[in-house]
């Protein structure tokens, strides 16, 4: 409940901030709609060719889009923008600020900056995600609902344990902006379903860069194409990852000795 | 004509150097190059596969070779100004740059080609890695092959003046990046990379027929495949030259009008 009340306190700050810089808003509708239309027009283009993609159909691309859209969206507005001001404040010092205030720091630093422009990408992700699911409602049966919503939990965890595990290593390296650009450039393979990548590149997204587990998974859920083995290896895979991300901050943060003065 | 020379071997010498000293942060860069390509290329591997093997007379040995020539020559034509000048407005860059006694596009020439230059000695073997694993098909066509390398030239000048003219926009705007996206999710259509461009609805082909994208990137590797026939080859080239012409026209009209809205702030 608190770290709910931490987190509306950070999303209201967060929209003061952005509120001053109203015609930001504008252009990120702009850039979120290109991005989107993108996406769309480049499977259309693809499935005016062929009826299926490593027996995918196209409103299951679609579907499969918008999980990658509310993912993109969800990294955008926070986890993204808080832990690399994390990495900043870790190199400037001011991470000390942060370390006396009396709330788990794991949590602050997770929270401490929201995007909320960014919210654009989220909806749009939403909108094309109730768009893909109204083409194949027929197939989606109360299972098929309840294995998504565990999947995308699942995913959501994934991807925010990846980042935190990344983010600590501030603790040790200085420079990680290379890090994430290669995050993000492995991240963009994830507007296709992994099935389509050979093996070797499936590998890298699943194990390197969570994308498989982070969209691709929830999206088989919905296609009726995911076993309960898979779910149940990927809830495995998040519970560890968010243990093991929570050890390696508190292993990271008693080495930390501060920089401030 | 001997202070040209002189001026771009100096310029190298300095690029080059500044090039070796971000060695990471160049092979990150690359490794961006490289992705998007290797997407398309699964993904159309993967649409083949669908179709029993072939789409459009490409199977996936087709596509392998074409992405990855793709690959090559997106990398060699590219250019990074559209999001540097920018960066140069806003930091007060271009103050020192104009006071140099030359034009700053030979500083921009030469920073480009020094890239280039070096960045072939990751990027070669990273190809070479790519062709082992999805063993691409190449049909040899010696006289395509022999004009590859002219349409590769003509292909890198016609986007390096289309960008750079364009990249001039922000002398009269400070939201740059809303044109930067777009100019980069059209390139991204038409210029052969979402998909050959013989595979896109027909009414995408005429767009790409006659706006500059599909001769920056896809023509050359269409033409080093031995895909175009003589005629096509001939018209690829005067399309080529016809926009390069229409692109340093342009050019040259907008620096002049850009250099008197340029007024610096600053120390």
């Amino acid at each position: 409940m608190r770290s709910l009340r931490i987190f509306w306190v950070f999303a209201k700050l967060g929209f003061q901030n952005e509120a001053a810089y109203r015609a930001n808003f504008w252009v990120q509708i702009f850039e979120s709609l290109l991005n989107v239309g993108s996406a769309l027009t480049a499977v259309a283009i693809i499935f005016a060719r062929t009826d299926t993609l490593a027996g995918w159909r196209a409103p299951e691309l679609v579907a499969l889009l918008g999980v990658y859209f509310v993912m993109y969206g969800a990294i955008q507005i926070v986890i993204s923008p808080s832990l690399t001001k994390f990495m900043e404040d870790v190199r400037s010092g001011s991470l000390d600020f942060t370390l006396v205030k009396p709330a788990d720091a794991q949590l602050l630093v997770s929270l401490s900056e929201v995007r909320v422009w960014k919210l654009v990408d989220l909806a749009l992700g939403l909108a094309i995600l109730a768009n893909g699911l109204t083409r194949i409602a027929a197939q989606v049966g109360a299972w098929q609902a309840l294995g998504f919503g565990v999947a995308l939990v699942a995913g959501a965890v994934t991807v925010y344990s990846f980042w935190m595990l990344l983010a600590t290593c501030a603790f040790w390296f200085v420079r990680l902006e290379n890090v994430l650009m290669i995050f993000w450039n492995m991240y963009q393979a994830g507007r296709w379903p992994v099935d389509v990548y050979p093996r070797w590149l499936r590998w890298t997204l699943t194990g390197l860069v969570p994308v498989a587990l982070a969209v691709t998974v929830p999206a088989e859920a919905l296609a009726g194409r995911l076993s309960l083995g898979n779910l149940a290896l990927a809830c495995a895979v998040a519970v560890a990852l968010a243990f093991g991300s929570r050890w390696f901050w508190k292993f990271g943060l008693r080495r930390y000795s501060g920089a401030s003065a | 004509m001997r202070f040209f020379r002189d001026l771009y071997v100096v310029f190298l010498r300095v690029a080059i150097a500044v090039e070796l000293q971000y060695r990471a942060s160049s092979v990150i860069w690359l490794l961006g190059v490289v992705v998007e390509p290797v997407i398309y290329l699964a993904v159309w591997s993967a649409a083949a596969d669908a179709q029993g093997g072939e789409i459009g007379g490409f199977g996936p040995r087709d596509f392998a070779a074409y992405y990855l020539l793709l690959t090559l020559v997106n990398q060699i034509t590219q250019g990074w100004h559209m999001w540097e000048f920018q960066y140069r407005v806003q930091q007060g860059q271009f103050a020192f740059l104009l006071l140099r006694p030359v034009h700053p596009i030979h500083g921009d020439l030469a920073e480009n080609l020094a890239h280039k230059a070096v960045m072939q000695v990751a990027l070669l073997p990273m190809l070479a890695a790519l062709a082992w694993a999805f063993e691409p098909r190449f049909a040899v066509e010696p006289w395509a092959l022999a004009l590859f390398l002219p349409a590769l030239a003509l292909a890198f000048a016609l986007r390096f003046a289309v960008e750079w003219t364009l990249a001039l926009a922000c002398f009269w705007t400070t939201r740059i990046m809303a044109v930067n996206q777009t100019y980069f999710a059209v390139l991204f259509f038409l210029s052969g990379r979402v998909a050959p461009v013989e595979l896109l609805p027909s009414s995408l082909v005429w767009f790409a027929d006659a706006l500059p994208f599909r001769w920056m990137i896809a023509f050359p590797v269409e033409l080093g495949l031995g895909r175009l026939t003589p005629a096509q080859a001939a018209a690829g080239f005067a399309a080529q030259a016809l926009w390069l012409g229409v692109a340093s026209l342009g050019l040259a009209a907008l620096w002049p009008r850009a250099l008197r809205r340029f007024s610096a702030v600053g120390t």
